[in-house]
This record gives structure tokens, sequence and C-alpha cells, in this order.
């Protein structure tokens, strides 16, 4: 609906001021009505299920927003937490990136200082919708700098419902790229600003906009590499321009140094080769500045002397320099970049060296019916987009076309990243969607006042936005035909060029040749095909709406399934978490695979071993190898640790996949990774994963086994596992060292607690380990064997 | 080089004023680092901060001599005391940034 009335919306710039102001305010109303849609496609889930915070990430962001909120802003950065990674702790004021949290710690204060009492929890779950709103609007600016006023409302309103970006950023989603997408696109906003006005103000906006982009997310070393890329490519096409050094050399100054006080990435902003490219970047364009400079001040002779002079003493320092630079970055193993940035770049990577990474669901790559899913029809708009973007190349267009290029590889080596294409992909799409009107909008109105024999006065208002040689691909072809075919129209046609010419020479700089192709379709084709992109338009917003509601609604600690008797609903987590809150000492330790730890935290207020912020990998396959460990030896890894209760996720009852003996494999890689007694191959038959009848002893006997089939077999008699399709094979067993303490109404979590160990053990010489395994306090010092060491 | 040194001295002298200031403050950060070289990088964010504070004056002082150049054809328009005005807010929020970092 904001296709037409967008186009009417830009503002003319000759025909009178009434329009002019008319325009503006119609584009901040439909500007509004974007920021309302933006929020309200958010809040499926909250009005499906409730106002809860879905997930696992999202709880960890919970729990340290509650935690400012209840200290204060001091507390928080000193902050080290002892009830996570036991016994090593975690310190939250380095590793956290504290924008998402300082964001709406300061919203709910604000909030409350107004005296309207918001709780946390509510102010946590609603700051993505209301940050999308905001990013749409940031988008629109975007666009508006490269294009104009129409393809940023396209673009706005594209943002506003595109799938990729909703999947992150729905009510209650409460993670770090809610508001990082929306740093994202104001700093590119504000780059392309700079870069077109040359303004030292918006440089240094451009700056801090960069450092609240670095508090909020570590996806920033895409920003500080993307825009060097872009330098470069501009200085390399010749576009070089003192507006390029304003808006590029105080960025990498004052954004290196803000980006060195957010504790998290710290003297990273200077070491890592993730930055490198800013540097080497900065270097070349201050070269390039010199080289400029002395060529405004020499005659071209002189000039061309210095410039050899110059050229084979320069060459030879920066081969000294650069070769110096090889060697100390060689020297570091990774050569200096992070894990995650090497998996980006080698995709083979992580498979290879880091199990954790590969484990990751979300860092896989997508598969192309993701592409669709996520993005719809802009995949089928971007390109139209990109040739428009050349239709004049100026820094901001070819800007978004680095921008697209870059994140389409980026997003097809994870499906994670699929959300830095999507602004990308809407804005694009809002190009071409907006040129597309323009030639449709334009045709018909040309055509329609030679119907009412108007003649010159109507098409000499034709669309300003000065796309006028346009470059649809199907309307360039259909031109072709139209001119041959039609006799009549031509000398009036040429006579309107002329005027067109004069019209737009003096508007907008586009070269005066390319007016002698002015696009005029046929009535009948342009009405079929403004008729046809509205229907386009309307199936993408269809397919937006629907995979809000159902595919990406889901708040993953509810789950709902449809029978018979209606709506079924699985809330066992949450019953879970309530039992071990209730009903354990608060200093107990609770054992799970890392995906639950966040939640346990926050929701069971209970010290984990293991959780999602998945740093210490020899931690995490200490856990592993005990899960993948027969029972004696896993007790003896768990009590080490200080382990009570150890807490498993379980499908099989009720069809719930995502349990972990799906997740099993990976535990055993990963431990198999540190420790290697642990062998995949022992668990697989003839290289297939199997639990039933011809499974491998070790797999029947180790922990994870035993514990989430335990009892099974009173459910249904026979054992049969809804979620693998078949009975299991172990069947009827005791449990030696452990003992069941809680399974929730769903069977779908169950909890374990350890086995006092017994007062006295027969017919072996061992010390007497009476009092150690009592209370949880005591520390494992040397006192027990340590079988994996 | 003579001819360059003969064009040179053509500029306006508010324009030589400020490469005199560049100069100086590129001179300041080869001197750090040199005293770095000698004395060792401890504390690093110290030694970050002052390196990167004269070269962000430095880079902040050309910005100023391009907006403020009568020559340079796409800042025709800029009066100077907009250009001066945004030189001075954003060495403000640079050394508010530096001040923070020095430790």
């Amino acid at each position: 609906m904001a296709e037409p009335v967008a186009n009417a919306a830009a503002p003319a710039p000759a025909p009178g001021r009434l329009r002019n102001a008319f325009g503006g305010v119609l584009c901040a109303f439909t500007l509004i009505l974007i920021g309302v849609l933006a929020f309200s496609i958010r809040l499926f889930s909250v009005i499906k299920y409730e106002s809860v915070i879905h997930e696992f990430d999202p709880y960890f962001n919970f729990r340290v927003t509650q935690f400012l909120s209840k200290n204060g802003i001091y507390e928080f950065w000193n902050w080290f937490d002892d009830r996570t990674w036991y016994p090593l702790g975690r310190v939250i004021g380095g590793t956290v990136y504290p924008g998402l949290t300082l964001t709406a710690g300061s919203i709910w204060w604000f909030v409350n200082a107004l005296n309207i009492p918001l709780s946390v929890e509510t102010v946590c779950v609603f700051t993505a919708p209301i940050f999308s709103a905001i990013a749409s609007w940031a988008t629109y600016l975007l666009t508006k700098e490269a294009k104009g006023t129409g393809a940023g409302l396209m673009a706005a309103a594209i943002l506003a419902m595109v799938p990729s970006y909703i999947s992150r950023s729905v009510a209650g989603s409460y993670d770090n790229e809610a508001v990082a997408i929306f740093a994202l696109v104001f700093t590119f906003y504000l780059y392309v600003k700079t870069l077109n006005t040359g303004s030292l103000f918006y440089a240094t906006l451009n700056a801090l906009s960069y450092f609240y982009m670095v508090c909020s997310w570590g996806g920033y070393t895409f920003i500080i590499n993307l825009i060097p890329m872009h330098v470069l490519l501009c200085i390399v096409t010749g576009r070089y321009s003192s507006r390029l050094y304003i808006a590029y050399a105080p960025l990498v100054i004052l954004g290196t140094l803000l980006a060195a006080l957010v504790p998290v990435v710290g003297f990273n902003a200077v070491l890592t080769s993730e930055h490198f490219a800013s540097f080497l970047v900065f270097i070349i364009l201050h070269v390039v500045a010199f080289v400029y400079y002395i060529k405004g001040l020499l005659t071209p002779r002189l000039f061309k002397m210095a410039m050899t002079l110059v050229i084979t003493v320069g060459l030879a320092v920066c081969f000294a320099v650069v070769a110096i630079l090889v060697a100390l970055v060689a020297s570091s193993p990774t050569k200096g970049w992070s894990g995650r940035s090497l998996s980006l770049l080698d995709p083979t990577y992580a498979s290879k060296y880091i199990p954790i990474i590969a484990s990751v669901s979300e860092h896989q790559p997508p598969t192309w019916p993701s592409y669709f899913m996520d993005i719809n029809v802009l995949a089928f708009l971007v390109p139209a987009g990109i040739i428009s973007c050349f239709l004049p190349l100026s820094d901001a267009s070819s800007f978004m076309v680095l921008y697209l290029v870059t994140a389409v590889y980026f997003s097809g080596v994870m499906v994670r990243l699929m959300l830095v294409l999507a602004p990308a992909a809407c804005i694009l799409s809002g190009i071409a969607l907006s040129s597309a009107f323009d030639v449709l909008t334009r045709s018909m109105k040309f055509q329609l006042s030679k119907l009412f024999d108007d003649g010159p006065a109507i098409s000499g208002n034709g669309s300003p936005n000065g796309s006028s040689a346009s470059t649809v691909n199907t309307s360039s072809s259909k031109n072709e035909k139209t001119e041959k075919s039609e006799a009549a129209p031509k000398e009036k046609q040429s006579k309107k060029n002329r005027r067109k010419d004069k019209e737009v020479t003096e508007s907008v700089s586009v070269k005066p040749k390319k007016e002698k192709r002015l696009s005029v379709l046929p009535l009948e084709a342009s009405i079929v095909s403004t008729l046809l992109l509205i229907a386009l338009g309307g199936f993408y917003v269809v397919h937006c709406v629907w995979a809000a509601a159902e595919a990406y609604s889901a708040p993953s600690i509810v789950l709902t399934s449809r029978s018979r008797e209606g709506l079924h609903v699985f809330d066992d987590f949450r019953e879970a978490y309530a039992w071990l809150s209730h009903n354990t000492d608060v200093d107990d330790k609770v054992a799970s695979w890392w995906d639950y730890g966040y939640q346990t935290t926050a929701m069971a207020n209970r010290t984990v071993i293991v959780d999602n912020n998945t740093w210490n990998n020899t931690h995490i396959a200490t856990v592993g190898t005990a899960m993948s460990s027969p029972e004696k030896a896993a007790w003896e890894i768990f009590d080490s640790l200080d382990v009570k209760y150890v807490l498993v996720v379980f499908g099989g009852l009720v069809g719930y996949p995502s349990d972990d003996i799906n997740k099993f494999l990976w535990m055993v890689r990963i431990g198999g990774g540190e420790f290697p007694h642990i062998k995949e191959p022992d668990y697989l038959r003839d290289g297939q994963y199997r639990v039933d009848a011809q499974a491998t002893p070790t797999m029947l006997n180790c922990l994870m086994y035993k514990l989430c089939y335990y009892r099974f077999v009173e459910t249904d008699g026979k054992g049969f596992d809804r979620v693998r399709g078949y009975e299991i094979g172990k069947k009827h067993f005791k449990l030696t060292h452990f003992e069941e303490v809680f399974t929730t109404h769903h069977w779908m979590v169950r909890i374990y607690k350890l086995k006092p160990q017994k007062n006295r053990i027969r017919g072996k010489l061992k010390k007497l380990k009476s009092q150690s395994s009592k209370t949880s306090s005591t520390l494992a010092a040397g006192r027990k064997k340590n079988p994996w060491q | 080089i003579q001819s360059l040194t003969k064009a040179y001295a053509a500029t306006p002298t508010n324009l030589k004023i400020i490469d005199l200031y560049v100069v100086f403050a590129v001179a300041t950060a080869l001197v750090q680092v040199v005293y770095m070289g000698i004395v060792g990088s401890f504390p690093f964010n110290s030694f970050l901060s002052g390196v990167l504070s004269c070269i962000g004056t430095a880079v902040l002082g050309v910005c100023l001599r391009i907006q403020v150049n009568k020559d340079n054809k796409e800042f025709k328009d800029l009066p100077p005391e907009r250009a001066f005005a945004d030189f001075v807010l954003c060495n403000l929020v640079l050394h508010l940034v530096i001040m923070n970092f020095l430790g």
C-alpha cells in the first residue's frame, strides 16, 4: 500500500512549495505507519503464548539486565559471576557486549523514573520490536542518501517485514542482534552522509555510532572491514575526493580508540588481524591524499619526475614493512584471527579444528530454501537493484553494492549471518522497486496524457528522481519493440525528450546522452506491470506475516502441539527449573549440556558447570566426556566438579526432536577432541548412530543413554522412542551411582542426583573417603583419582 | 624538489599554520613511539591513547585544512567558522575518549 503513495510523496523540486510540504507530511506519516507495522508484526508470540523471554541466550542477557537494574552500573562493570562455569567463574564485565543490557537498563530506569511501573522483564521483551521500528527508520535514511525518498520509504517498509530480521527480533528474543542491526544501519547511514556532505560533524557522529555498534555485537568487525574495502574501491576506481578522507580517517582513529574502550574488545582493537585492514587502508589513503596534494602543487612534468623517484624509494620501504608485518602475524598460531572469523573465511576450518563452533546449528551454511524463506521476494529484486545502483554510480550506491556482495558471501557461510544480508537486500529491493514504479507511473502518465491530448505539460512532470534512463530489464526490451512499432508518437516523443533534457539537466546530474532513450511503455503494459508488482508486494506481505506468526514466534521454552483435544502445551522446562529452585540448596551445582546453562542460571538460580558462552572448550569437553562414560567414571568426574544434580533433556516420550540423545554425538566429538580415550567410532554401529538393540555396548552403557532411558520401558511396556522411531536397546537396568529425583510431566527434563559414596568399600585397599561426598562445597584438591589426567 | 618548495611557499599563511600543527602532532607521535621502544610498552593503554591522540589531532588538522582551503572546489560554500566549529567538536570528543582511556 505504501508503494504508489511513496511515489506521490517524493517531493518534486520545481512545482510548488505546497506540494513539497504535503509530500513531507505524507512521508512522515508513512514512516510512522512503517514503525507501527514493524512493532506489531513482532508481537505474535506475546499474543499466542505470553510475554516471556525466548530461547537460551536471551535468558543470560535478561539475568545481566536484572543485575544491572538492581545493583547499578559500577557493580555491573566489576561483576564476577561465580554461579556459572563452576569452578572457574566468569568475568561478566569483561566478556559481555554491554550495549544491549545498558540500553534496556537505561530504558527501564527512564521509564521507572517517570513513574510508569514496567518490570525489567517487560522492558526486555519489548526492546527488540522498538528497536526494529527505529531500524526501519534508519534504513529509510540510508536509502534516501543513496537514491531518494521514494526508494527510502520502500526499503523501510520492506525491512519492517523481512522474515530474516523478524526471526531475531520478535518480542521476547532479547538478544544482541536486536539493537545491533539498528546500530549497523545507522552507522552506515552516517558514513554515507559524511561521504556525501564532507562534514566533520557527521564524521564525529559516525564514530560515536560505531562505538555503539562495538558495544552491541561481535559483528562490528564487519563494519570495520567493509568501510575500508569501500574506501579502497573508491580510490581504485578513481573516485577519490577529499570528502573520502574526511569520512574515513577520523573514523579510523576515533573508532579504534572507542573500540578499545569497550572491555570485551580492549587491545584486540589494534592487535588482531580483524582490524588490520582498517589500518592498512588508512595508510594507503594518506599516501593517495599526499600524492593528489603534490599533484596539485607541481606542474605535470615535474610531477612525473617526482613520482618515479618516490615510487622506487616507496616500494622498497613498503616491501620491508610488509615483510616485517607478515613475519609478526605469521608467528602466532592462528595468524591473529579469532576462531569465529577464521571459520567465516574458510568454511571448513571449524569442522576440522573446533568442533564446538561447528556444532552450533546456527553456524551451518544455509540451504537454498532458507534464502527464499528468509528474504522471499527480495531474492529476485536484488539483481534489479544492483543494476539500478549503477545507473548513476555514486559513492553511496557503490557502497550499497559492495555491502550486498560481501553480505551474500558471508550469509552463504553461516545461516545466522542471513541477518546481515537482510538490510542490504531490503535496501536494494527498495531501490529496484522504486525505479520500476518510476518508469511505470511515468509511462502511464505519459500515455494517459496522450490519450487526453494534454501534450507537453504533463510529461514534464515526470518523476524527478532522476533515474529516467530506465534499466529494469523487462522494460528496456519492451522499449525497443514499442519504439519500432509506434511511428506516430515518435515526433512528439523527441520533442518531449528535448524538454525533458532541459528539465533534468538542471535538476539532477544524469548524462544527457541517455535522455534520447526515454523509455515509455504502452499503457496496457505499464498498467499490467504495476498491478503485477503490487501483487508481488502482496505475496511478500502475506509470506512475512505467515513466517512471523508460524515459524519464528515460538519461545523455545514453551512448546505446543495440536491434537484432537485441542492445543496441548508442554511447559516442562519451566517445571523442571522451578523444581530445582524450590527443592535444592542454593549452593548446589547442576551439570547439564551447555545448551541449558543460561536458562538454568536465570530461572532455577543454581550454579552450573558449563553454559552457552562456550569460551572454555576443555571444561565443556569434561562434561561431554562424563556424559559419554560409563556410570562409575562419570560419577567420579562429576564428583570432582562438586556436582550434585545432573539434568538431561529427553524427547522420546512426546517426540521432541532436539533432545540430548540427538545431540549426543557432538558430546562425544567435543569430549574426544580433548580426551583421546573417547572415540567416536565406539558409539557407532557400522558408521550409523543407533540406540536400539543393534547399538554398540559403549553406547548402551554410557551415562547419557542410562539417564535418558531409565525406567522408560515402564511408560508403554516396550520402550518405543518416538523421536528415533524404534524400540530402545537396553530396557531394564538399574542405576548404581545416580538416583532419579525428578522427571517432568512429559518426561522431557529428567533430574538425577549423585549418590553419596558408600562408607565402606569392600575388598579393596582404598583410603576411606567418607566425608568428601556429602557436602557440595569441598574442593577437588588432589584427594581423588582423576582417571582422565 | 626546488619547484616543490617554491610551489609550497605560495600557499596562504593560515594553511601553513595548520600544516605546522599537523607536522608537530606527527612528530610528537614519533617521539612517543621511540620512547615506547626504549622503555617498553607497559602500560599499553597509555601508550596507545597517547599515540592515537597525536595521530588523531593530526588527522583532524588535515580535515580542517581540507575544509578551509579556498582552492578546494567541493567546499566552496562551507563557511570557515563552521569548519572550525566542527574541528573543535571533533577534538573535544577525541580528547574525552583519550582521557578516559589514558588510565
